[in-house]
């Protein structure tokens, strides 16, 4: 058994009292939402709060809720959810190709979007998603509510924008006709970490070439999206011609290190092979929408 | 993909619904594990009882300049803090392995490996003892590591072991078996000759329980109990009596349900030593059992082998001859479990399954900072490094030679009518019938087909790959003039008592860590005197009710111990046999044996059962001379030779060409394992076996950074498989029963472990034939894999 160093726990009923909670408590304050990443690193004694708020019971923030031309996900919303609704797979399925491999079942039960950003690994893949759906956050603090960008979210490994006093709450997606998303990862293991990943959405015109695109990579040196991608599918019909292109502006954008999982050259080829692959898939997907 | 279910028939099987004896009967210790009512180590509970913690050492090579100990005796439910220092003094910080050599139980002059054990704290609760782990204040003077064993013998290595005197390197044995002259002729006048490097990098047994242990001193008595996860509670107890000095009689070692053992449950770690001197200190009885990151970094790895492969052939592809050298990794310690007098115990049989004029083979073991250990990992004591070069190396040739790799196997197994045989290195196979079992695998995959699906799919530029493989094991150690465990010889006990309504209990000296022993030697009893097996109870793991033995390990339970039981339960039925005598009143030549009774020939009516005989010997029945009063009885099983299952094995592979990943579409496993017990526990036996070998072909390994960190000290960074990554297993199976095993059989524990690694790479290997490529060392991970489709595939260590 593997054991954290000791900790006290308080249990938060609503977003109000997690954050009253969060300001009382201070700086060695933590909140926990599925756990799933926070636990083993304090098991590991790598990560040492000393509260521990448990954000378990805010049910306000369990939820998945059309609102116009947004679709408004609850940070509480655990994997499972996330993958198992069809609304959601319809509007968005790169979100389930992402959570199909994301984990296993057991940690998909828990473990939430909210935690997932928060905890802005490298190789978190649904940060990844929500960058290229170009997603806003929704935080809640002392000051009141703001909505970030994905980019303003985002200041890098393990770094987001959210205070220690206050909360994620919520994202947005906006819902564009004509569209598609898709994910495509490499791990050596069911529920191994990303090799490397790359999500891909793209928005057609009316007459079939793109009208608006972003490529994402997950765990192989790229915070952003692709800007370059981007510039180069805009406005071209969709073909293998472009895809490899897209693939190797990819290849040359990432930055990643080698580890266990895999040497730089291997990373770089996986950028260039999954974002060709991701496009594909997403702009057939898109394509489908528009005839159907 | 289904299971195969239609199999030949197949007497030795026996009868699957036959109410006695053998046969596919649920397991009889089942219902406790379903209904979460096992017993493991942690579940032990003892009134008072205390918790230890070891501080392990952060770096991989360092000498320990000072340990500071007071912040954490001032903590509150801080019992004792135990260093070297202390073991010193009780002559206890260093202990013998199980290879003649000696580990540190704490640290006292410098650490040899991440991980390695520095402080015992002894606690009142867990929690209290690894938070005073961080109140020790601990000085290292960091040293050089060596973490390559390739560097191991350069003149500037840091040498390791440098307590032992005159010690100036890190090797620690060179080792040759085989004709060197008569094979080095052979090879200089083959038409072909092919060699390979094969790696069989460093991995884990990884059981799901980690190891543990609960001691209980009492020192009124002078008596220690000892709970431990031990798959050889026997050799334990002797060690005990040796190593700290408590008599014999006076240590009662108990084992309880194992959660998986794998040979990482065979040695003496220094935690249930540290247990033991925790319980004396205190009074107190103490519980440790280690975490997982704990079980990875520090208890016995196993393989770590680089091998360097020589085959020499006839251009028409008749196999002459094989030679090797194997550079071993032993780690900082010489802790290999192994039972032969050679330091490189069974793997003298890497010249296969094969018929060959001469074979050579030589060993050099280094030091390295690395944990100890080389365990009997489900490889039968280094038959599967055995097994995987030598397919690995027939897959090459059959590469060269431009030929089917099962057509060149077949062309070169040793004949039906070759056994008892005797291959160059000193090895007598007991039986065998391998082009059957080849022939049978091939039939059930499909080959022909397969074949003609690959050629199309290699059209469209697709990958798919079939791999053979076929492996001869060799399990059931001793006989003990042979084998030995420090000094102990391999034979095993069984003592049997029929009670007097006609219910049985055996008590066996092999401990199971999930074989099903309950089950299976159960079966034996009843197939030998006729009472049902539900009838008779399975007594093991504990040394105060079982007779001596040397344990469950390197699949030797049923050859050893299952040869025991049924001499033992043989040895009843003859003694039953005097008792009818007497209560017929009849001469007992006269009588006749059925199945659970005893009749007069030639007049079936009149006779007595097992259960009837029993209450005879226990009642007034007037007895004959020299009978005594019971129907009990006791053997020792001393192995006339070792047995020798075997298998054919196809893999179907696809890889993915952008991305390396390897997909195990298809498995055929074909076993023959001898006369069949209980053929349902023989198929769980090989579907783990199997999940084992995917794990190793495609994602175990136990990898080092420069630093000498251990990058696998969790279930993240070690990968074991999971149901997502192995197919429905096909299992077949033929039975060519060993001749001198009493009942035929031979062992199955682990046979697929054995097998099944060479068939993937094999398979993965001719998936990547469109691109040059002739070996992939594993993990096949998709960057390794990738990275030969390159061209650069490099060795993982
Ligand atoms: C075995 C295993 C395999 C995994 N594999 C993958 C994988 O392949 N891909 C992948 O993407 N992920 C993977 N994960 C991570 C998994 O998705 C986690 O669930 C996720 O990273 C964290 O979500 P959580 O709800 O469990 O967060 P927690 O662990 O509870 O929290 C993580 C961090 O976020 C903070 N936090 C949580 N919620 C909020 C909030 N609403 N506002 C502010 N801060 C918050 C916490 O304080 C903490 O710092 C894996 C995890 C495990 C254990």
């Amino acid at each position: 058994m593997q054991i954290p160093a000791p900790f006290d726990y308080v249990r938060a009923t609503t977003v109000d009292n997690a954050l009253e909670l969060l300001a009382r408590y201070g700086p060695e304050s933590r909140v926990v939402a599925g756990g799933h990443s926070l636990l083993p690193m304090m098991k590991l004694r790598l990560s040492r709060p000393e509260w521990l708020i448990d954000i378990n019971d805010l049910y306000e923030l369990d939820f998945i809720l059309r609102d116009g031309n947004k679709l408004r996900v609850g940070a509480m919303t655990r994997h499972t959810t996330l993958l198992e609704s069809d609304e959601v797979a319809a509007l968005f399925p790169i979100v389930r190709d992402a959570e199909l491999v994301i984990a296993d079942p057991v940690v998909r039960n828990r473990g939430t979007i909210g935690g997932s950003l928060c905890q802005a690994d490298p190789a978190e893949d649904l940060s990844t998603v929500c960058d290229v759906l170009a997603a806003e956050a929704v935080i809640r603090g002392p000051r009141g509510e703001r909505i970030l960008s994905m980019s303003e979210f985002h200041r890098g490994p393990y770094e987001t924008a959210v205070g220690q006093d206050e909360l994620l709450c919520e994202l947005r997606f906006g819902i564009r006709p004509r569209s598609g998303s898709a994910y495509e990862k490499v791990e050596r293991r069911v529920g191994d970490w990303a090799v490397g990943a790359a999500g891909a959405a793209v928005t057609l015109a009316a007459d079939g070439t793109v009208d608006d695109a972003a490529v994402g990579l997950t765990a192989l040196g790229l915070d952003h999206p692709l800007a370059e991608a981007a510039a180069v599918l805009r406005g071209r019909r969709p073909d293998e011609e472009l895809f490899a292109r897209a693939g190797t502006l990819a290849a040359a954008a990432c930055d990643p290190v080698a580890d266990q999982r895999g040497p730089v050259d291997y990373k770089r080829h996986l950028a260039d092979e999954l974002t060709k692959r991701a496009l594909r898939r997403a702009c057939d997907r898109a394509a489908q929408m528009q005839e159907g | 993909m289904t299971v195969i279910h239609d199999r030949p028939s197949n007497p030795a099987a026996g009868d699957e619904d036959r109410p006695i004896g053998y046969g596919r009967i649920q397991r009889k210790e089942d219902p406790r594990f379903v209904r979460g009512q096992g017993h493991y180590l942690d579940d032990i509970v003892l009134p008072g009882m205390l918790h230890g913690a070891i501080l392990r050492a952060p770096v991989a090579h360092a000498r320990l300049v000072s340990i500071d100990t007071t912040n954490a005796l001032a903590h509150p439910k801080v019992v004792a803090v135990i260093t070297g220092k202390d073991l010193l003094g009780l002559k206890l910080a260093w202990a013998p392995t199980l290879s003649a050599d000696v580990q540190a139980v704490l640290v006292t002059d410098k650490v040899r490996f991440q991980g390695q054990e520095v402080a015992f704290v002894v606690a009142e609760d867990r929690y209290a003892a690894r938070d005073a782990l961080e109140l020790i204040d601990v000085e290292y003077d960091v040293l050089p590591p060596l973490v390559d064993a390739r560097k191991a013998l350069d003149p500037d290595a840091p040498v390791i072991r440098d307590e032992i005197e005159g010690r100036t390197d890190n090797r620690i044995f060179d080792w040759e078996i085989g004709d060197k002259a008569e094979t080095d002729a052979v090879f200089a006048s083959a038409d072909v000759v092919v060699s390979q490097e094969v790696v069989y990098p460093r991995v884990h047994p990884a059981p799901m329980e980690t190891c543990g242990a609960v001691a209980d001193f009492d020192a009124v008595n002078g008596r220690l109990t000892l709970y431990e996860t031990t798959q050889a509670p026997h050799v334990h107890r002797t060690l005990f009596a040796i190593v700290a000095g408590i008599p014999e009689h006076k240590i009662r070692i108990v084992s309880p349900d194992i959660g998986g053992g794998f040979g990482n449950k065979v040695g003496i770690y220094p935690g249930y030593i540290l247990a033991v001197v925790g319980s004396i200190v205190s009074g107190r009885p103490v519980k440790w059992v280690e975490d997982r990151s704990e079980n990875l970094m520090s208890t016995s790895f196993a393989r770590d082998y680089i091998m360097q492969g020589e085959i020499a052939a006839t251009k028409e592809g008749k196999i002459l001859a094989l030679r090797t050298h194997v550079l071993a990794d032993h780690g900082a310690f010489n802790a290999t479990a192994q039972p032969t007098k050679n330091p490189a115990g069974f793997f003298s049989i890497f010249t296969g399954s094969y018929d060959l004029l001469a074979a050579h083979c030589s060993v050099t073991g280094v030091y390295t900072n690395k944990a100890p250990g080389g365990v009997a990992y489900a490889c039968s004591f280094r038959v599967t490094e055995a097994v995987y070069l030598v397919e690995r190396m027939v897959d090459v040739l059959a590469r060269k030679l431009n030929m089917d790799p099962a057509e060149l196997r077949l062309k070169n197994f040793i004949k039906p009518e070759q056994f008892p045989y005797a291959n160059k290195t000193g090895w007598v196979y007991d039986s065998g019938n391998y082009e059957a079992a080849m022939r049978l695998s091939m039939q059930l995959a499909g080959y022909e087909d397969l074949r003609r699906e690959q050629a199309e799919k290699r059209e469209r530029g697709e990958l798919m790959g079939i791999g053979v493989s076929f492996f001869t094991e060799v399990v059931g150690a001793g006989p003990r003039k042979h084998f030995d465990i420090v000094g102990l010889g391999m034979a095993d006990g069984a003592e049997l008592r029929v009670h007097p309504t006609g219910k049985a209990v055996v008590r066996i000296s092999v401990q199971s860590q999930g074989q099903g022993h309950e089950t299976t030697f159960a079966q034996i009893v009843a197939e030998e005197l006729g009472i049902p097996p539900e009838d008779i109870e399975v007594v093991h793991g504990d040394t105060d009710q079982t007779p001596f033995g040397l344990g469950t390990y390197g699949s030797r339970s049923t050859p050893v111990s299952g040869g025991a039981v049924a001499l033992v339960a043989r040895k009843v039925r003859e003694k039953a046999k005097l008792i009818a005598g007497a209560m017929l009143e009849t001469r007992p030549e006269d009588l006749e044996w059925e199945k659970g009774r005893w009749f007069v020939k030639g007049d079936p009516s009149v006779g007595k059962t097992i259960a009837e005989i029993a209450m005879g010997a226990h009642g007034t029945v007037a007895l004959p001379e020299g009978v005594d009063g019971n129907l009990d009885a006791e053997v020792t099983y001393d192995p006339p030779n070792l047995t020798f299952p075997f298998g054919a094995y196809i893999c179907v592979v696809d890889v993915d060409p952008g991305t390396g990943q390897v997909k195990v579409r298809r498995f055929i496993a074909v076993d023959d394992c001898g006369t069949r017990i209980n053929p349902m526990i023989i198929e769980g036996q090989v579907h783990g076996g199997l999940t084992d070998g995917v794990g190793m072909a495609l994602m175990e390994i136990i990898e080092f950074d420069e630093a000498g960190n251990c990058l696998a000290g969790s279930f993240m960074d070690y990968l074991i498989p999971t149901a997502m990554e192995v197919p429905d297993w096909e299992t077949g199976f033929t039975v060519t029963p060993s001749p001198h095993h009493p009942i035929g059989a031979k062992g199955i524990g682990e046979s697929a472990t054995v097998g099944s690694p060479p068939a993937i790479v094999n398979a993965i290997v001719d998936a990547l034939a469109p691109f040059g490529v002739t070996h992939v060392d594993m993990p096949c991970t998709p960057a390794r894999v990738w990275a030969a489709m390159q061209g650069r595939a490099r060795p993982p260590i």
